[in-house]
């Protein structure tokens, strides 16, 4: 028969010889394997108890910061609503009234802020739009819910709070809390 | 009369130590598949997961009980724990130590020092089938009986090589039959294992087959098919035929270290015999055999995590076309050798 391409192979199925058909050599070589793994390092973490330390490139859930006074960084710009792919941000801007100077840091600020994390693709364009160092995405997990409804978190998930820090230094190199 | 209080203990001992050895085998067994595969296994269940037997057990208690409507009630329910007395049954002969002795008098630590002791396991393994074939009949559903046909053909296959090869095992020992005589013939380190390792690898192989273990595992393939004979059962019916395999495999272990490892025998057992108390030396041989049997029972699980199943076709032709053959020509050696050279 004329080869029509040149592209095919001869495929070989050569006989077990004997000492192959014997299998034990084969089983016991793989024996040899399986305990050698008896005594490796496990691989497996318990994991509540312990925890993966994440890269410091994760991107995990948001955080609205505070400056070193407790006052929140946020002025409702919407420069990451704008930048935002996935449309997950809304902001009402506000206006600071007398005797609020303590909570926020410029005249205006956002009364409303609601990430709808079922929207958000953990991008980070936010973090990068943001111009007062307000919005970073932390290595903390997004907890889950029971409904879609619960998943558009508003300031009382978002914004830190001022007894409990979180920490950003990985994802901003001179950051100091 | 004492003599039946000894044995009554005895029996209750080693019942007990039958049931604990499987229960613990389940937790061996996800311990030692976790290890060979870089995982540490159950471990939440009290410390390093001990519990966990413990806690299997009650969720078998607790799972819903069906029995089928169509199924023959009665078969039904007596096929899980025929398997599982045939499986506790094959303990009753197997030596355990050195005798005992209370006030001058020696109790054999064995429930049964019959003279046909070897036949009478072979049959109580073959008993087993009976607990596989009923259980799928009386399902009632055709992959129960064909999971069974499949687990009874394999099992029957695999016992006639399995007597073969021990054959050439007695015509070592004078031709008894009895268990405690082919223990006493194998003192210090005349193992059978050094004069039979064909035997010895013979009735290796087919003890895997009976014990449906893996790389015979096909009776239930649990990967690739539906549970085979027991999948009409649910609750502690099933758990009876889990546990019963468990039990089956210690036994094995406890027949190969009889036949072939020397039982309860190891060098220097006679020695301490001179030194120590009879009671505590008969304790020391009893803890050699079963340390005998953990390490078979860690060999049938770590050979289990370590080849994949044969096929059908492939299972019988080595049942049938080699082990068969390999074992009658063994038999046809050791009878040449014994006549022609004596002892």
């Amino acid at each position: 028969m004329t080869q029509l391409t040149n592209r095919s192979k001869v495929v070989s199925k050569p006989e077990m010889t004997f000492a192959e058909k014997m299998y034990l050599p084969a089983i016991l070589s793989g024996l040899r394997i399986t305990i050698k793994h008896l005594f490796k390092k496990k691989a497996t973490l318990k994991y509540p108890e312990e925890t993966r330390e994440f890269a410091p490139v994760y991107r995990g859930m948001h955080v609205l910061k505070r400056d070193d006074l407790g006052r929140e960084n946020c002025t409702a710009c919407g420069l990451c609503a704008v930048a935002c792919p996935a449309e997950a941000i809304t902001m009402d801007a506000a206006e600071r009234k007398k005797g609020e100077e303590h909570l926020y840091r410029e005249e205006k600020y956002a009364a409303k802020y609601e990430i709808n994390m079922l929207r958000c693709i953990f991008c980070g364009l936010c973090e990068e739009a943001c111009p007062k160092d307000a919005i970073y995405l932390t290595d903390r997990i997004v907890p889950s819910e029971y409904s879609r409804g619960e998943f558009v978190f508003g300031k009382d998930m978002l914004v830190e709070k001022i007894d409990a820090r979180v920490d950003i230094s990985k994802r901003k190199k001179d950051y100091t809390i | 009369m004492s003599i039946l209080i000894f044995k009554a203990i005895l029996v209750l001992f080693i019942f007990v130590a039958s049931l604990g050895i499987a229960a613990y085998s389940t937790y061996a067994e996800r311990k030692i598949a976790a290890f060979l595969q870089d995982r540490i296994g159950p471990d939440r269940a009290g410390p390093f997961g001990l519990l966990q037997p413990i806690a299997d057990g009650t969720k078998m208690f607790l799972k819903e009980e069906i029995i089928p409507t169509v199924s023959d009630k009665w078969l039904f329910i007596l096929a899980p724990s025929m398997f599982m007395v045939t499986a506790l049954m094959t303990s009753a002969v197997i030596p355990w130590g050195l005798p005992m002795e209370f006030g001058g008098v020696k109790y054999a630590l064995q429930i049964a020092d019959i003279n046909v002791g070897i036949l009478y396991i072979m049959g109580v393994l073959s008993l087993g089938v009976y607990g596989i074939m009923i259980g799928g009949w009386s399902s009632n559903n055709k992959y129960a009986l064909l999971g069974a046909i499949r687990a009874s053909s394999q099992m029957i296959s695999y016992e006639l090589a399995m007597g073969m090869s021990i054959v050439a095992v007695l015509l070592m020992t004078d031709g008894s039959l009895s268990l405690n005589a082919i223990v006493e013939g194998q003192k210090g380190f005349n193992w059978n294992v050094f004069y039979q390792p064909v035997a010895f690898i013979i009735f290796l192989v087919c003890s895997f087959a009976e014990a449906n273990r893996t790389p015979f595992d096909l009776p239930e393939s649990e990967s690739e098919l539906i549970g085979g004979f027991h999948t009409e059962y649910s609750s502690m019916k099933l758990g009876l035929y889990l546990f019963g395999e468990y039990i089956n495999m210690f036994i094995s272990s406890a027949i190969i270290s009889t036949l072939f490892f020397g039982g309860y025998n190891f060098p220097g057992l006679e020695y301490l015999g001179t030194i120590l108390p009879v009671n505590l030396v008969s304790l020391i041989s009893m803890g050699a055999l079963f340390t005998k049997i953990f390490f078979f029972i860690f060999f049938f699980m770590w050979v289990r995590w370590t080849i994949p199943r044969f096929r059908y076709d492939q299972l019988m032709r080595l049942g049938w076309q080699v082990l068969m053959p390999l074992a009658i020509i063994n038999v046809l050696v050791t009878g040449a050798i014994l006549t022609f050279f004596g002892n």
